[in-house]
Formats: C-alpha cells, structure tokens, sequence
C-alpha cells in the first residue's frame, strides 16, 4: 500500500471524475432554478427541492405539478413513474454499497442517473479507497446541482430574461442519453418499444394520461422479450 | 406569486422526495442481505432503462402537433441539432447547451 492519500487528493481524483456533470448539473440547475422561479418559487424552494429530492427530470416535472396544484396521489404516482428506473441503478450497486459504511445512507439517496453512469465508469487509483471516491463524486455531483438550482433562482429574481424555451435543456438531456445508450448497445429494441409505445399510447390517450400505461407496457414487452434480447439469460437458471 | 399555498406546495415536494428515496432504497431493503437478485429483475435492469429514456422523450415532446409549423418545426429541428452535435462532437454540455439555445431562438425569434 502507498502512503494514505489525504482529503485533498479525494476531493481533486472525485471533482476530475465529476467535470461532465458538473456543466450538465450547472447548466441544467439554472435551467431548474429558473423555471421554478417563473412559477412563483423563490430560491430557498429550489434550494430544498434539489437538496431533498434532487432528481432532475422529476424536479421539471414538479414545476408542472406544482402550477397545476395536483393531488398528492397523482404526485406519487408521478414519481414512482418516472423515477421508477433508479430501482434499476440500485440493483447493480447492492453488493459495492453494502461496504460504504456511514456514507451508505446518503449513497442509497444520492444515486441519480449521472451519478450511477459516472461511477460505473470510474477507475479507483492505488492507495485510495473506492468508498470515499464514490462518497466525493457522489456529494459533488449533487453540490452542483444544488449551486445550479440556487444560482437558476437568484438570476430568474434580478435579471430580465425572456427564459421561453430554456426547459428544451431536458428534452436535449434525454436525447443525449438516448443518442448514448443507441451507440453502446446492440439491441435496439428496448428503445424502439419506448418510442414506438410511447407514441401510440400518447395518440390513444393524448398528453396527460399516456405515460404510466406506455411504461407498464414497456415492461410487459420487456419481460416476454428477455430471453431473446439477453443471449446468456438461459445460462443463468439453475 | 405561488399558484398554490405554502402547505401544498410543501406536501407535493416532501411526496415527491419521500417517494423518489423509497425508489432509491428499495432494491437495498429488498436484495440487501441477500446474494443474488431474481433473474427477471436484473434482466429489465439491463433492458429497462433505455426504453425509459426513449418515453421520456416523447413525454418532453409530447405537446407537439402538426396543425402549424410553429407547433413542431422548433422541436423537430432542434432535437436534430442535439443528435448531430452529439454524434459529432460527443460533448454533453456542448449538445444541450447549443440546442437549448437553438430552441429559444427559434421559439422566441423565428417561430413567433
């Protein structure tokens, strides 16, 4: 083992790691902040948004059910809907997380989707912990959302500026990843049946009802199609 | 001004909160002390995701119609210079950043 690194070498290994989310997080933040402000929400909402719930596509969302006033079942739903898939994030830390020690809490909370692909990609360097570079990169990531938040806000209350348009930065953030996950992966189909699903449900129900049943959907067909689209799933039983 | 009271307001963000951290904590509380995760959940975990990213998509362009230009020429050039600018470039940042921008002028100056 080399000499232990100090705090210092975590925090500078974890902000290297973190740079691509930091722009998105930053510039996605404002974009928050801003939208937020416009509804009649002044900073310290966005503030408490992003530190309590600190789910970007969910918090856009929120500003549509905050202006709509909308029950709190249907909030629910809402959530359990579209952040349905960190379930999916958390099932491959399990076991890496069981380690985190007192972190653990917080890197169950924090596990948002650029987080979850940031330390999947990260190569923990000799002589450093990988449970303090996960911990750093994950309070990092989240620190400038939060900034980004706040800073969207502040800007919205001093500043005259026609924002009309600025919530295309989350249609351009899922599209990217779309674009990402298409050239990483062999099959297809996943993202074919989202789209395809997605716009025959929305033509059926029109705009407010389609996305709870096009993503039950999504996970029926997934689940009849599996063993087809993962070659090895046969190897698994037994 | 708030659309809705301070109480209200409260109660859908603290929901929205609780809820997202029930959806984080789940597989823990369920897979944490055991070895293995069942196969079919670890499968959608593979599959899932970008089916998702793919509904999400249409859910932001979900207002969309085809009755003027105005109601889909926007998005639908936009949401191409994002897909070039990121098959090109590989840039996170540089993708939204300018397709934002796209977005708000064409919006704000071009499809009044």
């Amino acid at each position: 083992m080399e000499a232990r690194k100090n705090k210092r070498d975590y925090i500078g290994f974890a902000f290297r790691q973190s740079v691509p989310v930091m722009l998105g997080y930053i510039f996605l933040g404002i974009a928050f902040g801003l939208l937020l402000q416009n509804a009649g929400y002044d900073f310290v909402w966005a503030f408490c948004a992003s530190l309590f719930i600190y789910a970007g596509s969910m918090q856009f969302v929120l500003v549509n059910l905050l202006t709509a006033g909308a029950g709190l079942l249907y909030t629910a739903v809402m959530t359990l809907f579209i952040n349905g898939r960190h379930i999916f994030y958390g099932l491959s830390f399990v076991e890496k997380y069981k380690k985190m020690g007192k972190a653990y809490p917080y890197m169950v909370f924090s596990l948002t989707d650029e987080t979850y692909s940031v330390l999947c990609g990260t190569k923990v360097p000799d002589g450093m912990e990988e449970k303090k570079v996960f911990f750093w990169i994950s309070l990092l990531d989240q620190s400038y959302w939060v900034l980004g938040s706040v800073i969207g806000a502040l800007a919205g209350s001093y500043i005259t500026f026609d924002s009309t348009g600025i919530d295309f930065s989350m249609t351009a953030l899922f599209v990217v990843i779309v674009v990402e996950q298409w050239q990483e992966q062999s099959s297809h189909f996943p993202a074919v049946i989202g789209a395809v699903s997605g716009i025959l449900w929305l033509l059926l129900l029109g705009p407010d009802e389609f996305i709870l049943p096009t993503l039950c959907t999504c996970v029926l067909i997934l689940i009849l199609a599996r063993g087809r689209l993962l070659p090895h799933t046969e190897e698994g039983r037994g | 001004m708030m659309p809705i009271s301070v109480e209200q307001s409260v109660a859908i963000i603290a929901v929205t909160a609780l809820c997202t951290i029930l959806l984080r904590a789940l597989p823990f509380l369920v897979f944490g002390g055991r070895k293995e995760v069942p196969k079919v959940v670890s499968d959608l975990g593979v599959l899932l995701p970008s089916s998702i990213m793919a509904v999400l998509v249409v859910y932001c362009l979900r207002n969309v119609n085809f009755a003027a230009a105005r109601n889909f020429l926007p998005e639908f050039i936009s949401c191409l210079v994002v897909v070039g600018l990121h098959l090109w470039k590989r840039n996170i940042l540089l993708s939204i950043g300018l397709g934002t921008v796209c977005y708000m002028i064409l919006v704000q100056a071009v499809f009044v």
